[in-house]
């Protein structure tokens, strides 16, 4: 399944995220174009899934704009076309693999459900366990799981957040490939990661948070593994 | 995809969770005979008495029941956060809220009716000969519990004392629904049943009211 309509950009305008006195997002400003695969880095706290909850639609920032396309990032049809991995599987512990994919599909109108949520349980080798509950599965299962329900209506825009998190060796290289190929067909992406060299090898631009501030984007000159590059505290 | 088979999907799905943790009627059900036991060694089965207080005291234990059962419908949506997911894939925000409102629903009538012989056999109050008319009181009852009940779980499912809010939100907001339904319920058991369409009619506008502020408003209650 190809990425469904043109792909989405994302610009930033003055954004700023605050929890009570904690300012988690500092005036930050950026576009990312449509079509581009940007891997954002930085400690933990830095403000990367506050910025990503925002970006989903899912968190009102506190001042300053954001757009997904042409679009106010609120509208349920914007969100719509967005998939997103969050640091929670997002997924029902009492439902079956194919009972969630299945769930999902159906909101999301596709007309094939079925076929599709077969199509990437084989994908990501949870066919033969597609009839069991997601409770009784591994931490790298309900991760794989988790980002196949994000890829079931072939997204425009990817928001995927540490998405390597319980996956294994073979997992992280499922899912480098996975997201390659969905780069390819022109899907725009931004991911946080800690590491994880093979899935950084997949961004086409980086961008590293610091206390909530843009430190530094590959954009500007920097290389891309410099930025990803957090320096310890 | 439309808002009808939106909910139906979300209907579907609530109901099958729901049958597989057993987690809401089962908590539900034991609370209602604990309470509907307990308060019936406070009266002399067959007196006058149990049939003046009977049905408030039913509708408390089912009032009391509710709060206990609404407040995991949105709090169980925070575990792995698939409200989240919900709110990304929803074409409808207002599905989710009438997905759970109708399987809230659901399981409080059916609670309710199972409690009923109980309740009939404790409180030596006939309820056969208005079963038909009670049925209506309870759904148009019921419904009110959990439109606003649906609302405030929602709401306090956010908040920091998320255990003690729901009930203090909820049991005032309930007052009308609680008194409106006593009166009903008690016109109906008493000596010369009478299915009094007054209250009847005051539940279906308390339902309609909030129906429609959860329509109008439900969005901004799933916002962080």
């Amino acid at each position: 399944m190809t990425s469904a309509g043109a792909p989405l950009g994302l610009r930033c305008n003055n954004l700023e995220k605050r929890f009570g006195n904690f300012m988690a997002l500092r005036r930050i400003s950026f576009e990312i174009v449509p079509g581009e695969a940007v891997a954002l880095a930085g400690h933990n706290g830095s403000g990367k899934t506050t910025f990503l909850r925002i970006a989903a639609g899912l968190s009102r920032p506190t001042a300053g704009s954001l757009h997904v396309g042409s679009e106010d990032i609120i509208t349920t049809a914007v969100r719509m076309r967005i998939g997103f991995v969050a640091h929670q599987t997002m997924l029902y512990d009492e439902l079956t693999a194919e009972e969630n994919l299945l769930l999902f599909a159906r909101l999301q109108g596709i007309a094939t459900a079925a076929q599709r949520a077969s199509e990437l349980l084989q994908e990501t080798g949870l066919i033969d366990r597609r009839r069991s509950l997601v409770r009784t599965f591994s931490r790298g299962m309900r991760q794989r799981l988790t980002i196949a329900r994000a890829l079931l209506h072939a997204p425009a825009l990817l928001l995927f957040d540490e998405p390597g998190t319980g996956l294994d060796a073979p997992g992280i290289s499922w899912l480098a490939a996975t997201l390659l190929r969905v780069r390819d067909a022109g899907c725009t992406i931004l991911m946080s990661l800690h590491g994880q060299a093979e899935l950084a090898a997949v961004a086409t631009r980086a961008m590293r948070l610091e206390a909530g501030s843009l430190a530094a984007d590959s954009s500007s000159g920097e290389s891309i593994e410099s930025v990803l590059r957090v320096r310890e505290r | 995809m439309s808002l009808l088979q939106t909910t139906a999907t979300l209907f579907n799905k609530e109901l099958r969770t729901e049958l597989r943790s057993r987690e809401l009627i089962t908590t539900t059900i034991v609370f209602i005979v604990l309470v509907i036991v307990l308060f019936s060694f406070t009266f002399d089965p067959g007196s006058s008495e149990s049939r003046r207080f009977g049905p408030g005291l039913l509708w408390l234990a089912f009032l009391f029941a509710a709060s206990l059962m609404l407040q995991p419908c949105f709090l169980r949506e925070q575990l792995n956060d698939t409200l989240s997911a919900l709110r990304m894939a929803s074409p409808d925000p207002f599905a989710i809220f009438l997905a759970k409102l109708a399987a809230n629903t659901m399981f409080l009538l059916l609670t309710e009716l199972m409690m009923l012989p109980v309740f009939a056999v404790l409180y030596n109050v006939p309820v056969w000969h208005v079963l038909p008319q009670l049925a209506l009181v309870l759904f148009a009852g019921s419904v009110g519990i959990c439109v606003a009940g649906t609302a405030v779980a929602a709401i306090s499912a956010q908040a920091r004392m998320r255990e003690l809010l729901l009930p203090l939100l909820l049991l005032p907001l309930l007052t009308p629904v609680l008194i409106a339904s006593t009166e009903a319920t008690a016109a109906l058991l008493a000596d010369k049943p009478e299915l009094r369409l007054d209250w009847l009619g005051f539940l279906a506008a308390f339902d309609l009211v909030f129906l429609t502020a959860l329509w109008l408003f439900g969005e901004f209650l799933l916002e962080e």
